[in-house]
């Protein structure tokens, strides 16, 4: 079945990455401003993929606004998350920070 | 729906409900007075109440806003006896406002069960008075509306929280009074922010104040952001503030108040959350109960509360109004929420269709219609130690002026 309306959004146009605003299942074939991109993986409702490809170090633009920096370099419609971002402010954390499930401290 | 109508108080506040709360000045008297709520069985019987033994002026000035809020119509304040709550201040300060109020303490009434007989008794008589409130219409620009994320995603700061901004900026436009908050969560758009306040002063306290946050939540070691935040698709603190902060639409900013504060006039205010001064009581707000009792002490008469991942709660003494941000979340707990605005992702519904839809629910509220979670009994609480300087003058412009 097709989807009726893109799974992808673009909040503002000086954007570097999309929102999944549909879930996206690895294979999918995406649009990616005109691009022809295969989903690597599934990504659910509120992430984002990847607008063109970006280098560590890059400024993530979200709502024409910057959200963070990248950590490592993703493709065009890769996964962007806390795997290869980060805030330019205070460090998110994560439900293992505290009793975490690592099986160390 | 019928026409919004409130509760005429003596300061010419008018509330949309008529509450009776039984406050529990120390946790020692909580279960007695949850009892005597409890017994009462009745919905507009709230709980609330501070746990702590030692005094706290923060504590006590939110405990003086709530007791006479407008929503409240009486009071019965639940003391053990030792603790250092002052009992006696509070009421007199609900006697002052015209509004009955009886004092229980439990090491003088003959303990647990003579207590819970006494305080039911009083919840009748505090009732009876209550009902003799006269009833008035009430005006759009008479609102207090108040607003909070909480179980942010990737969507909230797509379709609720900008649907809610809409909302904000029409009830401004009316003259109503709005109130957004959690600098922490604002981490991020402090410019931004301070180019919409209505004077450079007020824009350059705004600034101070995220930035005090940002200071006092890296002290802490954590930002105000959850794992379910993370699961959610947000990835960064400032994310997660971008999207927070398009609940207050585009409304130039009025004043910059602290918890307890009410605002002088109609407009959008920003309340401050983070204490002032060092860290010492812990983390600024401890879940999104907090935050919510924060913006009914300051006035609010209802709460726009929107959630991706799916709160449930609803608050004492002010309904809260849920408005859901995620289609896949409200197809889960449809029973919860108010308003699926998850609509507009799957290009439903437009933020203005869905803004419209949530001030329609405002003033169904305010015409005495009960929200999703005050028809479901949620009635949570929570008040903990903090310390707070006053506003300054710039803070305030249009009172200044």
């Amino acid at each position: 079945m097709s989807t009726p309306i893109s799974p992808l959004i673009l909040l503002h146009p000086d954007d570097n990455v999309l929102v999944v605003r549909a879930a996206i299942r690895a294979g999918d074939a995406l649009d990616i401003d005109g691009t022809p991109v295969t989903a690597a993986q599934d990504v659910t409702v509120g992430h984002k993929l990847a607008r063109r490809a970006l280098a560590a170090g890059d400024k993530v633009l979200k709502y024409g606004a910057p959200i963070g920096s990248m950590t490592a370099a993703v493709d065009v419609g890769g996964h962007v998350h806390m795997h290869n971002m980060k805030s330019d402010y205070i460090a998110s954390h994560t439900r293992q920070v505290v009793g975490g499930s690592e099986g160390g401290h | 729906m019928g026409e919004m109508r409130g509760f005429l108080r003596s300061d010419g506040r008018k509330g949309i409900r008529n509450v009776i709360v039984v406050a529990y000045l120390v946790e020692c008297a909580h279960h007695v007075a949850r009892r005597i709520v409890t017994l009462s069985d009745d919905m507009d019987v709230h709980l609330i109440g501070f746990p702590g033994c030692y005094p706290n002026s923060y504590a006590f000035q939110i405990m003086t806003k709530l007791c006479t809020h407008p929503n409240v119509g009486g009071v019965l304040l639940v003391s053990l006896g030792c603790e250092s709550f002052n009992r006696e201040a509070l009421r007199q300060a609900v006697a002052a406002s015209g509004r009955p109020v009886e004092t229980l303490v439990i090491q003088q009434a003959g303990g647990t069960r003579a207590t819970i007989e006494a305080g039911r008794e009083a919840v009748g008589r505090l009732k009876a008075i209550a009902g003799q409130t006269p009833v008035a219409p009430m005006a759009r620009h008479e609102l207090v509306v108040g607003t909070i994320c909480g179980g942010s995603d990737g969507t909230s700061g797509i379709t609720a929280n900008p649907a809610v901004g809409r909302c904000f900026d029409w009830l401004v436009e009316a003259g109503a009074t709005c109130i957004f908050e959690e600098t922490g969560e604002l981490v991020g758009c402090e410019r931004i922010m301070s180019d919409r306040a209505v004077t450079p002063e007020l824009g350059a306290e705004i600034e101070a104040c995220v930035q005090k946050a940002e200071r006092y939540y890296t002290i802490m070691g954590f930002g105000s952001f959850a794992p379910g935040n993370a699961e959610g698709g947000l990835t960064t603190q400032e994310e997660k503030s971008m999207g927070a902060y398009s609940k207050s639409g585009s409304s130039p900013i009025t004043g910059l108040i602290k918890p307890g504060d009410i605002p002088p006039s109609g407009g959008l205010y920003l309340m401050d959350v983070v204490p002032d001064g060092e860290p010492r009581f812990g983390f600024p707000n401890i879940s999104d109960n907090a935050e919510i009792v924060e913006l009914i002490a300051s006035g609010s008469h209802v709460i726009l509360f929107t959630t991706g991942r799916g709160s449930v709660v609803g608050s004492a003494i002010s309904p809260v109004i849920k408005v859901c941000a995620n289609p896949e979340t409200y197809t889960r707990l449809a029973d919860d929420m108010d308003v699926n605005a998850g609509r507009v992702l799957e290009g439903k519904a437009t933020l203005d269709e869905v803004g419209a839809e949530i001030l329609g629910l405002v003033e169904a509220a305010a015409a005495g219609n009960r929200t999703v979670s005050e028809a479901l009994g949620h009635q949570e609480f929570i008040l903990t130690y903090k310390s707070f300087e006053p506003v300054g003058p710039a803070c305030l412009p249009t009172r200044a002026a």
